[in-house]
């Protein structure tokens, strides 16, 4: 199995803080990896990094052999890279037809990937042509991850997709992001809510100040629930 | 948490009317006020048109304001550098100017906006890559330069133009105005909302039904995402600077043409007028930027026939009112 995407020793500095201290970490091709941690550990640092919007201090961040971390985020998602950000980001004034034709970046909407992310999502059919801004949270994160899958990308970044949304709604999100993943999509995910980190995750690296500090099979931490309770100060139980 | 499941109905988008009213509230307001009728419509038809060359001017900066974050101080230098272009080809062509044919008249004035917008579209590419570009994100170096920029290219104005104010007349068959009843309005301020109001659909048209205008709107909501999108908004912000520096050098023709005189520091009574709107509008909302033109020019015209004592402060005031009733202006695009 090849790893899409590795960093070695990266650092990020925000301002006067050194909140990325040295990780490294590799995305297998084809899996998905999870990446969790307590508050303030630096995840969505580390996507923030990998997608350039924040400047790696020192270190390799490398995308299919080609390194990347002195790119601009521009050319970083040309390279294939689809980002969904935490706060999930829509073009509020947009409607979601418009948020996803600017997402299509070369060309027109293909008609048969929309029907696909219908079949996941059907309430963007229902509201394609209404301000992304009136929508619920629950359908404003839809249309987020719709937006990074509208077209095919090598690496999925997505953070805290499950953030503050509605039991219902988290399990149909799971269900999709299942599906994108038999597509053989390769997604690097940040995740608070460990219910849904075993449900998809291959992989796990859990982070703590700006560091790794574990790294394995997501099925392994899932049944170890004293390696949970030390790692995250919760155990799976307390999730479900 | 969220409120509604993916499947529940939305509630109908309102469609916010409010601002929209107020200018045609206020000219209902007012003609009580006024008392004659025929009074009443020639400052309405002066509104219009003032409000129009204001809008043309403003609305290239509320897009930088908003698209960029950038306090452009230095705007007002693309109008008077936009009026000063066109004395150039306005001097050797004087008789066609005063030729009873307005064909020919068009013939000197087209060139001439063209040619202005052309210069003040290249000053603001210089503008944005020497003044711009090294202070993108720190708004009180922005400031600095920025008004650094506006004092040089005032002084360079002087150095070249000389300190005399330069005539602009109106070319003949602009002069006088149409009647209709005891009511007069000037045939230059029809022309004015005419340009106004192109200028509007044109703006409208390319943000709402292209790709590019898509990608300017989302570009004032939030830069970054546009970028994780797989786009370069630098090459956009340049071209948005350089469509609005553009614009101000279109804006200087016609105010030149409306006063009849060009001076160098003709920016300076602007460019106050200009911030106003903007803000009053909403930053990044062309819209808003419509509308608060209109009533910048409403106050300014009844007001100064109402209460002229009140005329130097009625824009500060209207701008207040508004930021009461809405804190970021009448259409907020962006959350700064």
């Amino acid at each position: 199995m090849t790893d899409l995407l590795k960093l070695s020793g990266v650092h990020t500095h925000i301002g006067r803080y050194h909140i990325l201290q040295g990780i490294d970490l590799a995305v297998p091709q084809g899996q998905t990896t999870m990446l969790l941690g307590r508050n303030g550990a630096g995840k969505t640092t580390t996507l923030r990094t990998i997608m350039g919007l924040w400047q790696a201090s020192s270190g390799e961040i490398s995308l299919a052999g080609q390194r990347i971390e002195s790119r601009a985020t521009p050319d970083i998602a040309r390279l294939g890279v689809g980002y969904v950000p935490e706060s999930m980001a829509v073009f509020s004034d947009l409607t979601v037809k418009e948020n996803l034709v600017l997402a299509a970046r070369d060309g027109p909407l293909d008609d048969t990937q929309l029907e696909w992310i219908f079949g996941f999502f059907p309430a963007l059919r229902r509201f394609w042509l209404s301000r992304a801004g009136s929508l619920s949270g629950g359908q404003k994160q839809m249309l987020s991850i719709a937006r990074a899958i509208i077209e095919p990308r090598k690496l999925l970044l997505i953070d805290e997709p499950t953030k503050g949304l509605a039991p219902a709604i988290v399990m149909a999100l799971i269900e999709c992001l299942k599906e994108i993943k038999r597509k053989g999509a390769t997604i690097l995910l940040v995740e608070q809510n460990f219910f849904a980190a075993r449900e998809l995750g291959d992989h796990v690296l859990v982070m703590d100040n700006g560091t790794i500090v574990h790294r394995g099979e997501m099925a392994a931490l899932a049944s170890d629930v004293p390696l949970q309770e030390r790692l995250l100060g919760l155990s799976l139980e307390a999730h479900q | 948490m969220t409120e509604l499941a993916a499947t529940d109905p939305l509630p109908k988008p309102k469609r916010d009317i409010a601002p929209i009213l107020l200018p045609i509230a206020l000219a209902l307001v007012t003609i009580p006020l006024i008392g004659s009728p025929s009074t009443w419509l020639t400052l309405t038809a002066a509104s219009l048109a003032m409000g129009m060359m204001i809008f043309i001017m403003a609305s290239g900066l509320t897009l930088v304001f908003g698209l960029m974050d950038v306090l452009n101080f230095g705007h007002g230098a693309f109008i008077a550098v936009g009026a000063y272009v066109a004395t150039l080809v306005f001097a050797p062509f004087a008789a066609s100017i005063q030729a009873d044919s307005l064909w020919i008249n068009l013939a000197v004035l087209a060139p001439a906006a063209l040619l202005s917008m052309a210069v003040s579209g290249a000053l603001g590419l210089i503008v944005e890559r020497v003044l711009i570009l090294p202070v993108y994100g720190q708004h009180l170096k922005q400031i600095l330069m920025t008004t650094g920029g506006l004092i040089v290219a005032e002084q360079t104005l002087y150095a070249l133009w000389g300190p005399q104010i330069i005539p602009t007349p109106l070319p003949t068959s602009l002069r006088g105005s149409f009647i209709l009843g005891d009511v007069a309005i000037a045939k230059y301020r029809v022309l004015a909302t005419l340009i106004g109001l192109a200028v509007f659909v044109a703006i409208q048209l390319v943000l709402n039904r292209t790709k590019l205008g898509l990608l300017i709107r989302a570009g004032v909501e939030n830069r970054e995402m546009v970028e994780a999108l797989g786009y370069r908004i630098r090459r956009l912000f340049l071209g948005v600077f350089m469509t609005g520096s553009a614009l101000a050098g279109l804006g200087g023709v016609m105010w030149a043409l409306y006063r009849e005189q060009v001076h160098a520091s003709m920016s300076d009574e602007l460019t106050v007028l200009i911030f106003v709107v903007v803000i009053i509008g909403g930053l990044g909302s062309i819209g808003g930027c419509f509308i608060g033109a209109i009533l910048v020019a409403m106050v300014a015209n009844y007001g100064g026939f109402l209460v002229p004592k009140l005329a130097l402060v009625s824009n500060i005031l209207l701008m207040v009112a508004i930021l009461m009733w809405r804190p970021r202006g009448l259409y907020a695009v962006t959350s700064r």
